[in-house]
């Protein structure tokens, strides 16, 4: 369904993905790995249309969508996280995902002034899908805290389910293990794992936590110094040399 | 530590007297034809010479007067008490709302005319306020040009009516949709633009369409501004003492009541409490809808906001429209209660105190807003005994009131939704 061919993306000088060539088809869990600073969340930031590239095509759903605004691509069907937990603090956890559902909300101003019963029924419709996954996500109690007074991987997960609600086809995690604990890391391994298999959401996933890749990946593609170095299945990727010798070995 | 304090005494008393010689002691005197400058007399040299030991003395011992402010006991006896629940909040806001409107139908009887136009003003700029608040305050977007949209508002008003004779009911929403019109082109092409940028960009538009009205003299009359602008009618009624339209007939001829020139000005309050009652309500609506939830959202993390599929420019957009729209309505209103504009109505000076009173009252909170748009339109009016140093005045209350409360009057609490327990 995604298909990344020759992705390249030049600041000034500095060539900072190179040629990188990522797909990813339905039901299916990729993953981007590569020692820090070889240009993963790049990549990210040119699929979510955060960069306009400077080369290569992507496609989605067989639609060309290099150099597309960042909010049009996420309507498409491909919603991502943050390397850094972006939520709106201020709101409450619940809000956060009424904020996420606003595509299925926004009917025009006067209905919503006005109350009309097919406004209301939106509106509930949409408590109701945000109740449904901070249940799923295990956030139920806390749904009318504010969103910045949860712990940290509670924020991780809030940020899935906010992703979750706006009903996407690819999901794009960037480093969602980071900063969480062992039992943490698990939790999100199942998460991760049961979005595909219940939803049947497709994930693309950048990750250092190799044990976590590992395991939840169907293939993987290997990236370092901007350059594609390798890609195949875990088994694949654990025994090529290339690889070990400029990632696993150092690790 | 104490050396420094000294040098920064110093420093500061330097300066007082390098900015109130001049200003005080230098005057410009007429001789026959020409102008000449004269020097301070004894009397103000003095004065400036004590205010700068003033100063200086307050610098050099400036820790210890402040420790003894601080031991000063809390004079707030709100500080101490813990946040309230929302459904409380909520309550006593409303017992808010309709405690001051009540007030505000009842005050035209009881005070007199002049009292009476001071707060058909208050209200003006109690709309103003809650328009610019949605801008400023929930969609964060600093608009230093928001008089521009009340110009629309009001010249709109004040050219049909030359022009093609329509009456203040039908230009009301005309002039709302037109100032809501310019905000949407303005909006369209700054608005990706942000923080300081767009403060610099909104202070030129509202510069732009006064410097217009100032020259496009045919249209507008230039800075002779236009006069003869209609009163609001009730059902055909006029409020004059002899009617001016055929087939209209006369307010006080209708009820069989002796002429009298305040229930013109009683009329025209109770216009703009209910269309400020109005906007109170439709923003209030908004700020619970999904559209206000956009603006808080991009406000708060507009890179998380577009990821999510929101439009940066589509949701600014619309806050800007809608901050515009009101604007409208209160100029429309305001030429109305004149009878007569020019471009000086509508001078940088405005968007200033409207900001003013945003941010006095606390960005994005309703009841503040209110409450400081009332205080910064009266605390002129009663500090007039002071003449000349009322605008000072004025401008020493705004330094004191963000040094000590630079959250404003009535910091805003988010209204949140809840989700309810499954029943």
């Amino acid at each position: 369904m995604l298909e990344v061919q020759n992705l390249s993306m030049r600041f000034g000088g500095l060539l900072a993905v190179d040629q990188v060539s990522v797909d990813v088809r339905e039901h299916e869990i990729v993953s981007i790995i590569g020692p820090n600073g070889a240009g993963k969340t790049t990549v990210f930031n040119c699929i979510s249309g955060f960069y306009k590239p400077t080369g290569g095509k992507i496609l989605f759903q067989g639609q060309e969508i290099q150099g597309k605004p960042d909010y049009k691509i996420s309507r498409l069907g491909m919603v991502r996280t943050f390397q850094h937990v972006r939520l709106f603090s201020k709101m409450t956890v619940v809000e956060n995902l009424l904020v996420a559902q606003h595509r299925h909300l926004n009917t025009n101003l006067l209905a919503g002034l006005l109350k009309t019963p097919d406004y209301r029924e939106r509106e509930k419709k949409s408590l109701e899908r945000a109740r449904y996954w901070l249940d799923r996500v295990g956030l139920l109690e806390m749904a009318n805290w504010e969103a910045g007074n949860l712990a940290y991987g509670q924020q991780r997960r809030l940020e899935i389910a906010r992703c979750m609600v706006t009903e996407p086809q690819l999901l794009m995690l960037d480093e969602p293990a980071a900063g969480l604990n062992p039992a943490e890391t698990k939790e999100l391994d199942q998460l991760i794992v049961s979005l595909k298999e219940d939803y049947n959401v497709s994930v693309l996933l950048i990750e250092h936590d190799m044990s976590l890749v590992m395991g939840i990946s169907d293939r993987i593609n290997v990236i370092n110094q901007g350059r594609p170095l390798a890609s195949g299945t875990p088994e694949e990727i654990r025994q090529n040399d290339d690889v070990i010798k400029a990632y696993l070995g150092e690790a | 530590m104490a050396a420094h304090n000294l040098k920064h005494a110093l420093f500061c008393a330097i300066i007082t007297i390098i900015i109130a010689y001049p200003i005080l002691g230098l005057n410009l005197v007429a001789q026959g034809t020409s102008v000449a400058l004269e020097g301070a007399t004894t009397a103000t040299v003095i004065n400036v010479f004590l205010a700068a030991v003033a100063v200086f003395l307050f610098q050099l011992f400036r820790d210890s007067i402040m420790g003894v402010f601080g031991k000063v006991p809390n004079l707030n006896p709100m500080a101490k008490r813990g946040p309230i629940s929302q459904e409380r909040r909520l309550l006593m806001e409303r017992v808010f709302f309709v405690a001051i409107i009540l007030l505000a139908l009842v005050w035209p009887f009881i005070v007199s005319r002049g009292a009476v136009d001071l707060a058909t003003l208050v209200l003006i700029y109690i709309m103003l306020a809650l328009g610019l608040n949605v801008v400023v305050g929930l969609a964060g977007l600093l608009d230093l040009g928001y008089v521009a949209f009340y110009a629309v508002g009001a010249y709109t008003f004040a050219l049909l009516s030359q022009y093609f004779g329509i009456s203040f009911w039908l230009a009301l929403p005309i002039g709302a949709l037109l100032a809501a019109l310019f905000g949407f082109v303005l909006g369209f092409p700054v608005l990706r633009l942000r923080g300081d940028y767009l403060a610099i960009v909104t202070l030129g538009f509202g510069e732009i369409i006064r410097i217009l009205l100032n020259n496009w003299t045919t249209l507008t009359g230039g800075p002779n501004g236009i006069g003869g602008i209609p009163d609001p009618t009730l059902f055909g009624m006029e409020f004059g003492r002899r009617v001016k339209e055929e087939g209209n007939v006369s307010f006080h001829e209708t009820f069989g009541i002796a002429y009298s020139g305040e229930h013109k000005v009683i009329f025209l309050y109770l216009i703009a409490l209910v269309l400020a009652v109005f906007t109170l309500l439709v923003i209030r609506r908004f700020m619970r809808m999904p559209v206000g939830r956009a603006w808080e959202a991009l406000r708060e993390d507009e890179i998380a906001a577009r990821s999510l599929g929101m439009s940066r420019t589509a949701v600014k957009l619309s806050a800007f429209t809608i901050g515009a729209f009101f604007a409208g309505f209160a100029g429309t209103v305001f030429a109305s209660k004149q009878g007569f504009i020019s471009p000086e109505s509508f001078v940088f000076l405005e968007s200033a105190i409207i900001l003013a009173i945003v941010v006095l009252g606390g960005m994005g909170s309703q009841v503040g807003v209110i409450l400081a748009a009332i205080a910064v339109t009266i605390l002129p009016e009663l500090a007039r005994e002071f003449s000349e140093y009322r605008m000072l005045i004025f401008g020493a209350a705004m330094v004191l009131m963000m040094v000590w409360r630079p959250q404003g009057l009535l910091p805003m609490r988010r209204i949140q939704i809840e989700l309810k327990e499954q029943g």
